[in-house]
């Protein structure tokens, strides 16, 4: 290789890693601008430019904060609130691992790809709502340049097997999207809930699932390999295994759920073979409850 | 090889193969299907997950039938089994094939020829010389022995007769047989006189093997009239069961379309070998018939020709001058009228007037002496064959005709005056009619009682007069008598054609009588005398297959030759013409039966059928082919790789392979016909033709094959749509060229037609169309297109081409345009209908004869209806011519007198499409004030 190449090398690598950016980064877009945001404050009293009701002053009011206009028309004071109109953090956390590199059909998208579209319209949606968006190791912040460098750091593919979320870097009380199958050992993912909701981060979980995994359509003599390859399994009859892995699946989310539960968290479950603009309602709808 | 029925096996030892099979059950129940890897991310929900059944480790037993099925017919393919093996024919030598060749080998040629093929094959096979005859086309010697490749190359050219061998020939043939050589015979199933003589001659020299199938024969005897109907006799062999079949007799239309006249059933009761055909038809129909022929079997002798024998007659009425005028009933002619109007052309006029017309009977109605020079004229007449038939009345009785010697033209001699009985002068009672003597053409015709003789003329006893007399009265007198003439002959009716002297006329007796009289006088089959010395010319010849084939190459036949009604390579059946008349020589004679050749029970009788050999190995490998992609879809079904599109794929292929080549042949067909209207099925077709022809008014033209003169059709019939659309009612769609012997006229009320030199005369079935186009009111516009230098009917090709095309049309007398013509105001006042020639020689309708001028109007009252065709050569299509624009594309004239040319043949163009669409409304009267009017009158 020469030296003069060195550029030129470096260039075709990034552009092939930034290839894949553009089309999700639009699609992402695309997906948000399905939502409407319109004027949406959090329909409180709290810090902002807006506003929000009178209530009659208290003790604790200064003075300089009461509304003369409207205390002139009664006998009491009033003191005009503004709508809370605070920045939230959100952490959004797509699953990376090899698990979600699976995409049944040529025609479907992978998991990984669906879960990161899916987090990246969640963050430009948040990010316009003037929300500050990160990643696990990216700390939040708002606007579009942290978008791109979600985008960017999207287009990086884990290692291992089965992935789960990693709630340490998170702030308290911020807020947390995760997404990912959640086929992998739940225990860490529960420590994950648990830890975090130990630290008032509440949010959303997304099971993102392929349509092949929901309904199991296989027969005949099959070895079975994750992703990874770390685990097999052989079986000399798939379709009797269907009901069986089914209701293991079944109750999988049925502990999503509960988990999702005890943790005043939210938890849907959606597949790939759907199309994604009400995915991405019930994610916005889920981060906005508690917002 | 191992034989087994009908089947054989050429490597026999490797079905041996058969008894590895339990092995390779073992084998293939012991192997369960590989596995597939798959990567699954919900691995990790699957793990320690037990299979219930372990059974699937081996085959399931239908997939291991499968595959022990699909290797036993590869074993049974390769062991090289053949269906119907061919047992080969022993022998050597010189070997003869021989076939009858007849008319009765023309159904089913193909068959014989084939078996003949495979038996000259053989003996090449065998190295045998071998030689090919036909029994109907001898060689003038001995057979030839040569190579049986040599002798394949005639095969071709050897084919069935339209007659059967003669016995002479093959009697003269069979002398010259020389050496020994074996025969195969190809029979055709009929018995000859020949067949035994021809044996005993073959089996002297070598082996015979008959080849014959058993098949039902029909022929066809000639047809002759029977008591007033056409009796056609059907002859069969074998003679078995009852057996129905249609005899038609076929003749031209008068449309001058052969068609169907009529037919018949022929009905064979069990055991007869004959069935009467009865036609019992108008003489107007059965003047047509041209041939009847078993429907349905087409060989020579199932069909007979009919010849001038079938001809309705004609007959002249002469009636001696009248003096009494306005008694119809006492006309002396008025029965005869009556009786014979229906059955015979009559023809009325001056002795010389209707001999110049040839007729078949002169009937002379009390005439007694003819003038000098027609005396001889009919004497000639009657020789040549022409019947005389006369009848008495007052003159004849009173003139002293044949008093003294016998008259040429009276059959006997007659007393002076005649005799009364029964009347209020005379002796006696009216007599009645003897019954008719066995030699009588009148035997067999009921007397009715209530016939009385009131008058007669009264024959001289004489030598002769007892065999003249045909019939006579209960006292013995002669009532008719006749006698020959040379080829005709003369009869005398004693008393009146009317019901003065008798009341025969009025009975039916009358009619049966005329009818017996020219029935028996019509040209029986001739014999050798009468034709001696005559030439017979073959006009229409039939082939083997029956098939009639107007023919004037052969050179003529000679009279006595045709008197022996057996046809043979020098008299081939058909319709011979002479002088005067038309002959039929059929290939069945009158007295011919059928009868199945029996061969003595030595002689070997092989069927026809060629049974082929068959080698099944393909079929028997492409069943384990078909067996083994059914296993590739079974297995991958039980192996859960049958999913998905791929499921789709494997299915359609085995589905196809299945089912077959024909039917994906049957796809493919079918695949262009979803795309074009070409091939779509012929009703869609028509009907979307004819939806897009009726939905609007269409102008189309007759495409001629030139392409630059259908261009300019087209492109004529475009401006002149044009102009329709921009200046009336009618708003056409675009023109379109139609093909006359494909596409239905009647959706378009006008056809142009432009008359090339080289155009194809249309077939019968489009001239039927035409015709029925024509008399529905459809209008052809034939445009000549030469009007610039040839008049109307004068020589130009396309004229010639016109006369042509326009003969078999049916169209009315034709006139010049007259100049109240309704085309001259059916929309504009015109004139002159110029194309791009000034031409005024236009031919239209002529207008009815009495169509007359009224007072004061200043047009006819004409043909009600269209002109069923406009004819001239203006090249109207020229002027007409326009782009889609509007914009003329050929000059019409020069400057501004061309123009007005143009616009002026533009007006007829649409004058012509009013008049067709609104036929005679301006030709009403009612029009006549606005027409003044605009004509400024």
């Amino acid at each position: 290789m020469t030296e003069a190449d060195a550029p030129l090398q470096l260039r075709s690598g990034a552009e092939a890693l930034a290839a894949p950016l553009p089309p999700l980064l639009a699609e992402a877009e695309h997906l948000a601008r399905n939502v409407h945001m319109g004027e949406h404050g959090r329909r409180r009293a709290g810090l902002g430019d807006l506003f929000w009701q009178y209530r009659p002053a208290q003790d604790h009011d200064e003075v300089r904060s009461i509304d003369w206009r409207r205390s002139a028309r009664s006998d009491g004071a009033f003191v005009q609130d503004k709508e809370w109109q605070v920045a939230q953090s959100v952490t959004i956390w797509a699953d990376d691992a090899a698990s979600m590199s699976f995409a049944s059909r040529s025609e479907l998208h992978s998991k990984a790809y669906r879960a990161r579209l899916l987090g990246l319209a969640t963050a430009i949606l948040l990010s316009r709502g003037g929300e500050r968006v990160g990643l696990p190791d990216l700390p939040p912040r708002s606007g579009r340049a942290q978008i791109a460098r979600m985008a960017a750091r999207f287009t990086e593919d884990g290692t291992g097997d089965y992935g789960h979320p990693d709630a340490r870097g998170m702030a308290s009380h911020s807020r947390a999207l995760f997404l990912s199958d959640f086929l992998g050992p739940l225990e860490p993912v529960e420590e994950a809930l648990t830890s975090a909701a130990d630290r008032g981060v509440h949010g959303a979980i997304v099971q993102v699932l392929d349509p092949a995994e929901e309904a199991f359509p296989f027969d005949g003599r099959t070895i079975f390999e994750s992703m990874g390859g770390t685990f097999v399994h052989e079986t000399l009859k798939a379709g009797d295994l269907r009901e069986r892995y089914i209701q293991r699946l079944a109750e999988r989310k049925e502990r999503l759920l509960a988990l999702s539960r005890l943790t005043g968290w939210q938890f849907l479950s959606h597949h790939t073979g759907d199309p994604a603009a009400p995915a991405l309602m019930w994610i916005f709808n889920a981060m906005e409850r508690r917002l | 090889m191992l034989t087994l029925g009908p089947i054989a096996f050429t490597a026999p030892w490797l079905l041996l193969g058969l008894a590895a099979l339990p092995i390779l059950w073992l084998l293939l129940r012991a192997v369960p299907p590989a596995p597939i890897r798959r990567r699954f991310p919900g691995v990790a929900l699957l793990l320690g997950l037990r299979d219930d059944e372990s059974q699937s480790d081996r085959t399931p037993w239908w997939l291991l039938l499968l595959r022990m099925v699909a290797a036993a017919l590869v074993i049974l393919g390769f062991a090289g089994p053949l269906l119907n093996p061919q047992t080969e024919r022993t022998g050597s030598g010189p070997l003869l094939i021989l076939t009858d060749a007849s008319w009765a080998d023309a159904r089913g040629w193909p068959d014989r020829s084939a078996r003949i093929e495979a038996l000259l094959v053989e003996a090449g096979r065998a190295g045998r010389p071998t030689a090919l005859v036909a029994l109907t086309d001898l060689p003038p010697g001995a057979p030839e022995f040569r190579a049986a490749e040599a002798t394949l190359l005639d095969l071709p050219s050897t084919g069935p007769a339209p007659f059967a061998p003669g016995f002479d020939e093959v009697m003269a043939w069979s002398e010259t047989f020389e050496g020994s050589f074996d025969t195969y015979w190809i029979s055709d199933g009929l018995d000859r006189e020949s067949r035994d003589p021809l044996l005993t001659a073959l089996r002297d020299r070598g082996d015979v093997t008959v080849f014959q199938s058993p098949r039902r024969t029909l022929a066809l005897r000639p047809a002759r009239f029977d008591a007033g109907d056409i009796l056609v006799e059907a002859i069969r062999t074998p003679v078995g069961d009852a057996f129905e079949t249609e005899v038609a007799a076929i003749g031209l239309d008068p449309a001058g379309i052969e068609r169907r006249l009529a037919t018949a059933p022929a009905i064979f009761e069990p055991g007869e070998g004959t069935a009467e055909v009865v036609f019992d038809l108008p003489p107007e129909l059965r003047n047509r018939i041209s041939r009847f022929e078993v429907t349905g079997i087409s060989t020579a002798g199932a069909v007979t020709l009919a010849d001038d024998a079938l001809r309705r007659r004609e007959v002249a009425l002469i009636a001696g001058s009248n003096e009494r005028e306005g008694l119809e009933l006492l006309s002396p002619t008025h029965y005869l009228e009556q009786a014979l109007a229906p059955v015979a052309d009559l023809i009325d006029g001056t002795i010389s007037d209707v001999l110049l017309a040839n007729p078949d009977v002169i009937i002379l109605a009390d005439v007694a002496g003819l003038a000098a020079g027609e005396d001889e004229a009919v004497q000639e007449w009657i020789e040549a064959g022409g019947l005389l038939v006369r009848f008495a009345g007052p003159r004849l009785a009173g003139s002293d005709l044949a008093r003294t010697e016998e008259h040429p033209l009276l059959p006997v001699r007659l007393r002076a005056g005649g005799r009364s009985v029964g009347g209020a002068m005379s002796w006696g009672e009216p007599k009645a009619l003897a019954p008719f003597e066995e030699d009588s053409p009148f035997f067999g015709l009921d007397v009715p009682d209530d016939v009385s003789v009131t008058a007669q003329v009264v024959a001289q006893p004489d030598p002769t007069l007892a065999q003249r007399v045909i019939a006579q009265l209960s006292d013995g007198t002669p009532l008719v008598t006749r006698k020959p003439l040379g080829e005709g002959q003369v009869v005398l009716f004693h008393v009146t054609a009317n019901a003065e002297w008798s009341s025969l006329p009025l009975s039916g007796l009358f009619v049966d009588m005329l009818e017996r009289l020219a029935v028996s006088t019509r040209p029986a089959a001739p014999t050798v005398e009468d034709l001696a010395g005559t030439i017979w010319v073959p006009e229409l010849v039939l082939d083997a297959r029956g098939n009639l084939e107007r023919i004037d190459t052969l050179t003529g036949v000679e009279g006595e030759r045709i008197a022996t009604a057996r046809p043979g390579p020098d008299l081939l059946p058909g319709l011979y013409t002479g002088e005067d008349r038309r002959l039929a020589v059929n290939a069945v004679a009158s007295d011919d039966v059928l009868s199945p050749a029996l061969w003595p029970s030595d002689v070997t009788v092989e069927g026809l059928e060629l049974t082929s050999e068959t080698d099944l190995k393909g079929w028997i490998l492409a069943g384990a082919l078909a067996l083994l992609l059914a296993d590739i879809v079974a297995s991958l079904a039980l192996s859960g790789r049958l999913r998905g599109p791929r499921a789709g794929i494997a299915v359609v292929l085995a589905a196809l392979f299945l089912t077959g080549a024909p039917e994906a042949a049957q796809a493919q067909d079918t695949a262009p016909a979803l795309g074009g209207a070409e091939s779509a099925g012929p009703d869609a077709d028509d009907d979307l033709f004819a939806i897009s022809a009726t939905r609007e008014v269409i102008l189309a033209h007759v495409l001629t094959g030139d392409a630059r003169v259908d261009q300019i059709a087209e492109e004529g019939l475009l401006g002149l749509s044009i102009a329709l659309f921009r200046r009336t009612a009618v708003e056409p769609a675009l023109p379109v060229g139609i093909d006359i012997e494909e596409d239905e006229l009647a959706f378009f009320p006008i056809l142009y037609w432009p008359v090339t030199a080289g155009q194809p005369i249309p077939s019968r079935e489009a001239y039927a169309k035409l015709n029925r186009y024509l008399r529905s009111g459809g209008m052809i516009v034939f445009d000549t297109r030469d009007a610039d230098m040839a008049g109307f009917g004068s020589g130009s090709p396309e004229g010639r081409k016109l006369q042509a095309l326009a003969r078999p049309l049916d169209i009315p007398p034709i006139a010049p345009i007259p100049e109240d013509h309704v085309l001259t105001r059916t929309f504009y006042l015109l004139q002159d209908f110029p194309g791009r020639y000034a031409s005024r020689d236009i031919w239209v309708e002529a207008s009815p004869p009495d169509a007359e001028l009224a007072e004061g109007m200043p047009f006819r009252d004409l043909n009600d209806g269209v002109t069923p065709v406009v004819i001239g050569g203006n090249d109207w299509a020229s002027a007409w011519a326009t782009d889609e624009f509007g914009t003329p594309l050929y000059p019409v004239g020069r400057g501004m007198a061309g123009e007005r040319q143009r616009e002026i043949a533009m007006r007829f163009g649409i004058n012509l499409v009013i008049h067709v669409l609104t036929g005679n409304y301006k030709s009403d009267q009612v029009h006549v004030p606005a027409l003044l009017d605009r004509l400024g009158q």
